[in-house]
């Protein structure tokens, strides 16, 4: 593996669209004739090969839903044993949390790009400031 | 299409965005790939080699702990290379690969530094902060130059 790694690649694709799901991205990705592997998991699938390859797949996987379908690259390809689960014993990966963290916030990120595109104007949003320290004091006066 | 630095420098958001707008992520994910495709560092679990925290002498000085200065040989020669740079703070995850608060300090003290275009902004909690939040970062992309100036 080492004499052509760096030519390899590996992604990850987060699906998070109400039209595309993760199998049908992983069809799409069957059916290109590339020499790449891929993985299914919970958000989506993890695609690793050569580095045209793997941009080219992730950009018809992509396309299927633009605005909802999210990649960055992974250091590491899906099952290598320093992070594989299989051979750690078992636990989340090193990564998983800050990626399920930021899964929630893809609704959100999704439906920005889509009015973003259109044109949309936003109102100004109100800021959930932090408690000053006046605040504060007042409130826990008003208790005692 | 400049190169643009993420933090946090994880972010499968900004990654994503910064791609999506036509421009470099220089984002850590990359520079750990680089790392354990290096022929002998293969060595489970480390991916850091005695030399990291060398290099990382020039970022952070020898009284720091050695993580930093580890971490700091990743973080480093992406801030040296940006052109670019979104700032994202407070984010409710940083732990992790991001858990080192003062390699978080030093990294956002080193780009603020740069004399690159900065945008720094809060991690969105509501669905306006995030329309917000996705709004400005694109307006940023799109400001910068697709190609980069020949010196």
């Amino acid at each position: 593996m080492a004499e052509n790694a760096e030519d390899n690649l590996t992604k990850i694709v987060v699906i998070d669209s109400e039209s595309v799901l993760p199998s049908d991205a992983a069809m799409q990705i069957y059916a290109s004739e590339t020499d790449i592997t891929i993985k299914e998991t919970c958000f989506g699938t993890m695609v690793t090969g050569p580095r045209e390859a793997v941009e080219r797949v992730v950009e018809e996987v992509r396309s299927l839903d633009r605005n909802h379908i999210f990649v960055k690259e992974r250091g590491f390809k899906p099952g290598d044993e320093r992070r594989c689960r299989a051979s750690r014993g078992g636990g989340p990966r090193p990564g998983f949390h800050y990626l399920r963290q930021e899964v929630q916030m893809l609704p959100t990120i999704g439906q920005a790009l889509d009015d973003y595109e259109k044109g949309k104007e936003i109102e100004k949003p109100k800021s959930i400031g932090k408690l000053s320290v006046s605040k504060l004091k007042e409130i826990s006066e008003s208790e005692l | 299409m400049a190169k643009v630095f993420i933090y946090p420098t994880n972010s499968l958001i900004l990654s994503d965005l910064v791609e999506r707008f036509g421009h470099t992520p220089l984002a850590m994910m990359e520079k750990i790939h680089e790392k354990i495709s290096t022929v002998g560092v293969d060595s489970p679990p480390m991916n850091i080699t005695p030399e990291d925290p060398k290099h990382g002498l020039k970022y952070a000085a020898v009284e720091v702990p050695a993580g930093v200065r580890g971490r700091m040989a990743l973080v480093g020669p992406m801030i040296d290379n940006a052109e670019a740079a979104i700032i994202v703070s407070e984010s409710v995850a940083a732990f992790g690969c991001m858990g080192c608060a003062r390699t978080n300090e030093l990294t956002k003290f080193l780009i603020r530094k740069r004399d690159v275009p900065i945008l720094e902004l809060t991690y969105p909690r509501t669905e306006d902060e995030g329309h917000d939040f996705v709004y400005k970062i694109a307006e940023f992309l799109k400001s910068l130059p697709k190609k980069e100036a020949e010196a």
